[in-house]
Parts: structure tokens; sequence; C-alpha cells
């Protein structure tokens, strides 16, 4: 672990930050090349069948048009599943964009149009005639599940039909003798990531059979991997940037279609190629799925839990299975000796879902903090009392010791800041005039992963250093995060070092999600900085009766551009003349971090969401006044970025909560409310007071930063702290996201 | 996206000939819906014909002691214009309430009128929709209609018209000025917007040589007791899922004269005259505005997911009756129901 210091847990603002308010940050879809031409893409108007016909004829007939890319006419793509199966590719047969004859499901891309102005290829796009032979199409979650068996009503399962399920003790006994029982179940819908910035690729040709990408992704080298793997091409001929990405939420985690068809247009043409996506098209990406949950929970009557039962169906494509741990987040928080788990999916005529902030954790923490809530109720015990009654100090699952987990303290502070003292128990006893007022809470969780990274470091002799790796910044602040750590460690001021991300070309690292980055690639800087440090102090030991002779590096300290001895005895060597000591211009070093997969011990990351919402008693109208968010996650880096995350994240949980629905019409078996005014994700007047909270936890055990990270923990409990208000100020508990008036004003 | 011409009109006469000389042919002032519709195909105009440089910006008094709104005053500029804060309060309230600050920056007052049903169907070219293509089918009866029309139905279409400054001007017995190859003629703002009936992809009585021009209010603005109250499902920058426009006369705690109409419940802005009626000399308690709202509300009919709006009509129209009666209007800043 690092000692405190001039830059870490500093609120710096972030590096890009002018870059990105004066449009100087360039993104995917907004390179221009001479020569540019522009793709875009005609998407199937059926959900499933095959293509019978494309005529594009009257497309290629008008004035600008290049060409007209189909499954019929393209270049070659691979024909094994292995190419197209990028980093995080659920088990399965991805999806080839204009591979085959096959739909499988609405919006899916059937043809691509190029021409030499964007606005002439979306007039030639609508000019397509194309002829399909339909084929009945399932996209109703709803219908499917329901024909699924209740599980929690069946004495056994069948391990072979619940892959996923989990058992200790005796959950169903355990219920039936439990002194306080409820059993309710949840819904939440599909949901779409909707970042600002819409999906684009400018693919330029480069003339010599290489290329080079400009793409919106999480993930350079997973992009890079792709292209080479489905156009056949050499690793070493693909290289991707993305050097900023305007939002995507996991949506940008694996390569998406515009991706490959802008790549294909320009190896096709031999010219360089944009395609961006339309908003709407955006709704036929990946998405997070319904969920269905049924929940048993039984508790003593001081409120002790004694059974626990989550079984949920979610739903994925019909050629891959997309799934995340959706149930087993409360058996692992809750001190309960009887548990069972159940997890199953259901196969649609859909795109397969993906990572959505927090996936998994989200829709299985909405849940579950729902039901403990409504044991709260049945059992007449404080919602937070409740939780610390079943507070657990281990990992209930695996059994382990949590390196760290200030929850307790997140409750205690949460609870503090927002008042929860002075809540009324009832429901509908609180009141501001027409509406009703209403407090509620809930936990978070998520898992404090780190995967394999590698990062280079580049002193010169001057004292600025270069940081680079393969990462991505899709928003967090991944930029300063590096610039913070190589800064720290080398005892450089903050001017003194570049961060290079968001290409192929630089050391390996995994795709920027899961909140993983800082612990990943932050590792693999500190690991590089450490080489730099190592060979600097062996330097400045070359010196001529160096001060720091015989010293170990344990002993020494970088600040100011200087190595300095512990005990603070003037004993020091500025970087530079040890550059000049060890004849070195530039001192470059390259160092992994490894994943933490197999830690022996439990990280998690932990917050405590308070929400109070006032709701109009007639009209239904829901406002959420006041939210308190504490975040127990490790050592937090840069308070003021790590605070815009969980800022954010509450916002999404807001929006999950009471506004974002992705409706189908199961007759066309199509996402009807595909735009931005119709999928609502709230404005500002939804947004009141967010108060954001660290604690942090010094965690010596998790890796050499102590960091956690925090873009999904912000996400996971807000909306059943919402939920939980808003059945405290109305007396109404609605168990079907999103919490709209309407639902209110049923019966 | 079509191909399309385009053109700049240099006076009210040389738009309506431009129109009159090409019936596929669409007028274009902000453009805030048009655009949209034709990026989605919905929209396929031959030529555009940009009136945004006829002298049509003016807000004006007119001689009986109303107020001419020129055709192309912004939404923004009109609503915080004085004479309309000051005199109708209520048409101000009502377009703050709706869009955004961005786009009522860009949008007209005619384009406003004229702007097109937020049907998800009629949006989406791949389904059948009659308001888009007569005769091919109505989508969302029997789909996805939690934000349809419960008033005026008809078994050919059930959108709503999704104008918040409409409601106002239908209450505020507002009238349409339009001209065109017939001379210039005034319009009553409840005749100006039509009912769906068989003609469906009919939205208004406006003929297809005309231009809005300006619209008029009369004198009488309801300044002292008045609201706009819209329900939405988020706070801003949402379609109304029911919206109220009121405006009372009072004479001691008794109503002299009353005005409603109703938004995001019809396919245009619906005024209800024997709601009216009926609030008129009564006294103005919980009771007689439950009246006038079951008046309003006595035909209307749910399509599955918007049943609701019947329940939440009700419930508005009472609520805004009560913020008018007490001289409480509804703020659009402060989003907490009064």
């Amino acid at each position: 672990m690092i000692a405190a210091s001039s830059h870490l847990g500093k609120p710096t603002s972030r590096v890009d930050g002018r870059s990105k308010v004066t449009g100087s940050a360039k993104y995917a879809g907004e390179y221009n090349v001479p020569g540019l031409a522009h793709g875009f893409v005609v998407s199937s108007a059926v959900a499933k069948g095959r293509i019978k016909r494309i005529d594009t004829a009257d497309a290629l007939a008008v004035n600008g048009v290049l060409d007209v890319l189909t499954h019929q006419h393209r270049p070659e793509l691979a024909s094994e599943d292995e190419k197209y199966k990028d980093e995080v590719a659920p088990p399965g047969s991805p999806f080839r964009p204009l591979y085959d004859d096959r739909i499988h499901f609405s919006g899916q891309p059937v043809a691509l149009v190029v021409a030499d102005e964007l606005e002439t290829a979306r007039f030639a796009a609508s000019l397509l005639r194309i002829e399909y032979d339909r084929d009945e199409h399932m996209t109703d979650f709803e219908a499917q599940r329901s024909s699924l068996e209740p599980q929690l009503e069946r004495a056994t399962w069948a391990p072979e039909e619940v892959p996923r399920s989990r058992q200790r003790g005796n959950p169903a006994q355990a219920f039936e003798r439990a002194a306080v029982q409820i059993k309710a179940e949840y819904r939440s819908p599909i949901e779409h990531h909707n970042p600002m910035e819409p999906y684009a690729t400018t693919a330029l040709w480069d003339g010599d059979g290489r290329i080079t990408v400009y793409d919106k992704t999480q993930g350079p080298q997973n992009s890079r991997n792709y292209v080479a793997g489905v156009t056949k091409m050499s690793h070493d001929d693909v290289r991707v940037l993305s050097p900023f990405v305007g939002g995507a939420f996991g949506s940008g985690l694996r390569p998406q279609y515009q991706l490959p068809l802008a790549v294909l247009a320009a190896r096709a043409l031999k010219r360089s190629v944009r395609v961006t996506l339309t908003r709407q098209q955006m709704f036929t990406l990946g998405y997070r799925s319904a969920v269905a949950h049924e929940l048993a929970l039984g508790a003593a009557r001081d409120g002790g839990l004694a059974s626990l039962r989550h079984d949920v169906v979610a739903m994925t494509s019909q050629f891959e299975d997309f799934q995340r741990d959706i149930v087993h987040w409360s058996s692992l928080l809750y001190r309960c000796a009887n548990s069972e788990l159940g997890q199953r999916l259901v196969k649609l005529d859909q795109n397969t879902p993906c990572d959505m902030r927090g996936p998994g954790g989200t829709e299985g923490m909405y849940a579950i903090e729902c039901a403990m809530d409504e044991l709260a109720y049945a059992g007449n015990v404080d919602p937070l009392e409740l939780r610390l009654i079943n507070y657990s100090d281990q990992d209930q699952l695996e059994d382990k010791r949590y390196s760290s987990k200030e929850l307790r303290e997140c409750y205690r502070r949460a609870a503090e800041k927002f008042g929860w003292s002075n809540r009324k128990a009832q429901p509908r006893s609180m009141r501001d005039g027409n509406e009703l007022v209403g407090w509620g809470m809930a936990t978070g969780i998520w898992e404090a992963m780190q995967m394999k990274a590698s990062a280079r470091a580049v002193l010169t002799a001057n004292g600025s250093v270069e940081i680079a790796s393969a990462t991505a910044d899709m928003g967090p602040g991944t930029y300063t995060m590096m610039t913070q750590l190589a800064a720290e460690m080398l005892g450089l001021p903050l001017e003194n070092v570049t961060a290079k991300l968001g290409d192929s070309a630089l050391p390996h690292a995994p795709v920027e999600g899961g909140s993983f980055t800082t612990s990943s690639v932050g590792c693999a800087i500190h690991a590089a900085c450490r080489a730099v440090q190592k060979e600097l102090l062996a330097f400045a030991q070359k010196m001529p009766s160096s001060p720091l002779r015989g010293v170990k590096l344990d002993d020494v300290v970088f600040v100011e551009g200087k190595i300095r001895h512990r005990q603070g005895d003037r004993r020091e060597v500025s970087i530079a003349d040890a550059m000049r000591a060890g004849g070195a211009d530039r001192l470059e070093k390259q160092a992994d971090a490894e994943a933490n997969e197999n830690s022996k011990l439990a990280h998690y990351a932990h917050s405590a969401v308070f929400a109070e919402v006032k709701v109009d008693e007639q009209l239904g109208v829901i406002r959420v006044t006041r939210v308190v968010s504490a975040v127990a996650a490790g050592r937090i880096l840069n308070p003021k970025l790590a605070g815009s995350q969980i800022l954010g994240a509450v916002v999404g949980g807001i929006g999950m909560a009471l506004q974002e629905e992705t409706v189908t019409d199961h007759r066309f078996g199509r996402f009807m409310n595909h735009n931005l005014a119709e999928y609502h994700v709230p404005v500002n007047a939804d947004v009141h007071a967010i108060d954001v909270i660290f604690v942090e936890e010094r965690d010596d055990e998790i890796n050499p930063l102590g960091v956690k990270g925090v873009g999904e923990i912000g996400i996971v409990g807000t909306a059943a702290a919402v939920a939980n208000a808003v059945y405290h100020a109305t007396g109404k508990r609605v168990r079907d996201l999103p919490i709209t008036l309407d639902k209110l004003m049923r019966d | 996206m079509n191909n399309f011409g385009y053109v700049r009109a240099h006076d009210v006469a040389d738009a309506v000939r431009h129109i009159a000389a090409d019936p596929a042919a669409q007028f274009i002032a902000g453009g805030t819906n048009l655009i949209d519709l034709m990026k989605e195909n919905v929209a396929r105009p031959s030529r555009l014909i940009d009136i945004t440089h006829l002298p049509l910006d003016k807000v004006e008094s007119t001689p009986d002691g109303g107020l001419r709104i020129g055709a192309l005053v912004p939404n923004s500029d009109l609503a915080y214009h004085p004479q309309i804060a000051s005199r109708y309060p209520m048409l101000g309230s009502a377009i703050l309430a709706g869009a955004s600050a961005q786009l009522r920056n860009m949008a007209s007052t005619g384009g406003n009128l004229l702007q097109r049903t937020r049907c998800l169907y009629f949006y989406d070219t791949t389904t059948p929709c009659n308001k888009r293509e007569p005769g091919s089918g109505c989508s969302a009866i029997g789909g996805i209609n939690r934000m349809h029309a419960i008033l005026g139905t008809s078994e050919h279409c059930i959108a709503t018209h999704p104008s918040d400054m409409c409601v106002a001007l239908a209450a505020l017995e507002a009238r349409v000025l339009a001209t065109g190859q017939r001379g210039e003629r005034s319009i009553a703002f409840t005749d100006f917007h039509r009912l769906p009936g068989d003609t469906p992809q009919l939205d208004s009585n406006l003929r297809a040589d005309e231009i809005i021009t300006a619209i008029e209010l009369p004198p009488k603005g309801f300044a002292a007791n008045y609201t706009y109250l819209k329900i939405r499902d988020r706070l801003s920058y949402a379609f109304a899922l029911v919206s109220v426009a009121a405006g009372l006369e009072m004479e001691g705690g008794a109503i002299r004269d009353a005005r409603l109409a109703l938004g995001g419940v019809a396919h245009k802005p619906w005024r209800e005259r024997a709601a009216e009626a009926q609030l008129k000399g009564a006294p103005a308690t919980r009771e007689h505005f439950a009246r006038a709202a079951d008046a309003v509300l006595r035909d209307a009919r749910g399509f599955g997911h918007n049943d609701f709006k019947i329940e939440l009509a009700r419930r508005a129209i009472v609520r805004a009756l009560e913020q008018a009666a007490r001289g409480t209007p509804q703020s659009q800043a402060d989003k907490r129901i009064a």
C-alpha cells in the first residue's frame, strides 16, 4: 500500500475535462479524413425469418451511392463461432452481421448503404426493397416465463434444470417454521443503456492492407481482436483507437455491429468509411434483461433470518446464453443458515442482453432489498435494524473473510446524515401538504474484481512521464486516475504526466467495466512505476558518494522530483541527477498485475442508500427529494471523480425505480419506445439533493493500492431504496418496475 | 430521409403560391418535429418551403383589446412576453410545461399547432398506422397505448395531439388566422384540429394551400384565476399523460365564467363546454369540480394500458380547478404540484 500523499485522495478535476467541454476531444464518429464515405445501416423490419430478396437497384441508382453491402454481397467473413467470440462473449454462437439470410431479432442489420454523403446513404437506404419469409417469433418474456413451473412451490429442484442453484441448510422447512414470513414476486423490465454518444466507427483505409479504426468501445483490444478474427486479418494489421467514449454503461463491452460493417465497407471499397448508428438503432444492441423474481423470506420474531429463497428467471437470445449473478448477492450478504437460490433463462427472439451498470447485482439487490423491507414491516422491525440484526462479517456463500467491510459504518453515517431516527414507522404517517412523504433504505453490494492488466511507464530525463495501457475511459476519469497514480509513484507534478489509453497497440488491458479498471490498470501502473523507481534508485546509487548508497527501495520516497530517504534526513537525489548517473535519456518499464479471482478472501464494495420521496396523494406524482448514499469501496483515489460516479449511478437508480422501461409490442416482436422522448431517463427536474459519503476502508489485503472500484456500487440498491420509500409514503407496494403513477392508482 | 427540394418564401403570398403548386411540399419553420419525422421516413416532403424569413414574428395588440401572435414567434419568446405573462399567464405556463428550453427556442407558434402525434406506431414505419398510411390499420388499438386517447377516438385511430400550448389556446378561445389562395380566414381554435374519425391522416382543418399567419387571443385572459396542470411520467421533458388548462372568473366564492380544456386525452385539445356550463354560477367547491370532471369524462373510454387516464383526468381536473379557484396556479419551475 502506498502511503498517503500529494496526489492520491485529492479531489483532482479530470485531466481531460477541458478538452471535453471545449469540444476538442474527438469521438469515434468525428474523425474526418479526405474521401471518407458514409455507411447507413438498414435494419430488419421483422423479428424472425429469412431474407428472401433484397432489391438494391433503386438505391444503387442514386447519384453518390458507392455500394450496398448485404449478406450476398460483401467481403469474406470468418465462418467459425470462435472468431466472433469477443473477450466477454457469453456461451453460444454470436450474432454475425450480414453473414447470412437469417433474421434473429427485429432491427438486426440486413444491409449497409455506403455513399459519399451521409444524407445520400440515408436516402438510398429508404429505397431498399426487402422481402422476408417470416417465421413466428416469440418475444414475450412473461408468457415464456409463466410456462415454467414456479420454483418455490416445488419440494426439490432437479439440478440439471437449475444449473446455478445453490442451497444451504433446509430452507423450505425453516420457512414453514419461521415466525415471520413473506413471499413476493418482483419484476424489473428490459432497459437500454442510452449513452449520450451514439455507436460509431470510422475505419481508415491506409492503403497498405492495414486498417486503423476509431471505434466507440469499452475495450480497444477487444474490438481489435474481433475485427481481426471476423475479417481474417492479422492482429498486427488492425489498430483500434478509442481515446474518448461518450458514456457506455456496459453497452460498449462487446463490439457492436457498426464496427465490422464499417471495416467490411472500407475493405470492399478500399476507402475510409464511417458508420454511425441512429438512436433508434441503438435499441437493437444489447440491453438489461427483464427479470422475474420469486422471493420467500422467513425470520424469527427478533428479525433474525431463518430462510432465504430467491429464484429468478431472466431472458436471453436464441443464440447465446447471457446471464449474470442475480440471486447470489442476498445469500452472500446476510447471515442466514438456510438458503436456496435459483436462476434460469428463457430464450427469446431478441438480441442477446448485455451488461448494464451493476449487471445482475442491480436487479438482484432491487428484489432482495424490497423483500427485506417487506419483512421489516411484517416483523415490526425497523428496516435498518433488520439489516444490522442480520449483518454478516463473513461471506456467506464462499465462507470467506472479507478483506474489508465497513458496511456497518455506511449504515451509521448515512442514517445519521439522512435523519433516519426521525422516521415514523407507519406507512402513510408522514405528510407535507398534498404530498405523502416516504423514507426508505437499502443495501448495495458489488464485487471488487481485478483482472490481469499491463501498463508501461516511460520516464524521460527532463522528468516527464508517459503512462500507457490499452484501457478505455468511458467517462469515469481513467485518464485522471492514471495520471494521479503515476505522479504519485514518481513524485512528479500532474502536469508532467501524460496518460495514454484507448489504443489497441498499447500494453494489454481488459475491457473497461465491472468496476475493475482502477484495480486492474491501477495495479499495473503501480507495478510499472515500481520498476521505474527501482531502476532510478539503482542509478542514484551509481553516483559517486551517493547519499542513497545501500538504501533499499522501501526506505525511500519519491517526492518533488526527488528520491528521498524516508527518514527525512536530507539524503536525497533528484530524478534528473539519477538519470544522468544512469546515463539514460529515457527509462521504460512495462509490468503486469494479476487477476484476483483466486483470492482466499472475499472482496466487495458496499453501500447504504437512503431515499426520501414525496408522492402527491391524489395524482400519484413521485418526486425523489433526497438520497444519501454512503459507500465503502476501499481507498478512494479521487473523491471528486469517485463522487461523480456515485452521483451518476444514483440518478440511474432513480431512473430504474421510476422511469426506465423498454416496451415491446409482441405482435411485431419489436421494441417500440426506441427514442429518448419515449424511453425516459431522469432529467434535471427529477433529481434533487444527492449526498455521497465515502467511508474509507484501509484494505492492505486486496491489492497494493487498496482500491475496490466505484463504477457500479452507486446504482446497486438505489432502486430498492426509492421503491421502499414509495411504500412508506403510500402504503402501496408496487413490485414491478418502473413505479409509474398509474401503478399507484391501481386497486 | 428522402431527397427533397428547398425554396425560401419571400412573403406570405409567395409561400401560398409554393405550397399550392406542390401538394407534397411542406413548410418548415423551427423544424423541431418535421426534421425528426423526415429522418425516420415518416414525413417525405418533396420540397421544404422555408418560411422563417416571413414577417410573422410580432406580438401585437388588436383593436378589440386582444392580442395577435405572429405564427413565427418562437415558443420561448411567447412564453416570456410581458403581455402574455400579465394578461394570458395560462398560455405562458402551458408553453413552459412543454418540451425543453432548447426546443422552445426553435419551435414556432404556428408549428406548435401542427406538430404530429407521439404515437409509437406513427413513428415506426415497420408497423401499420392509419395516420401515416391510411387503411393500414391502427396498431395502438390492441398494442402499446399507455399514452393514447380516451376521448373522441375512432376505430381507426386513438392518437393524441401532443401540444401543451394548444390546450391553453383552446381554453382561451383563440382563433387561428390562415391565408390561402382564396384569401385569409379566421378559424375558431376548437375547430382547427380534428377528431380522427375515418380520416386520421388529417390532424387539422387547415387546407392544403393555407399557411397559418397568426393566432388571435380575445381580450379575456383569466389572468387572476387560472392554471395549467400537466401530469407526466417524469417531471420535465415528457409529453402529458393528462394536462388541464383551467380559467375561472370568480365572484366571491362563486364561479362567474369558466374555461376547461384537456391535453393528452384526445386527437385534439379537448375543450368541454358542458363542463364549463355546469361550473358557471356554481360555488367553487370540490364537489362541483368533481361534477365538472364527470361531465368531461362521461364518454371516456380506455384501451387497456391507458385505462388509468380516465381516473387520472378526473383527479387532475379537480386539482386544476382548485388551483385556479385559489389563485395558486401550478408553477412550471417547481415541479411540486400545488
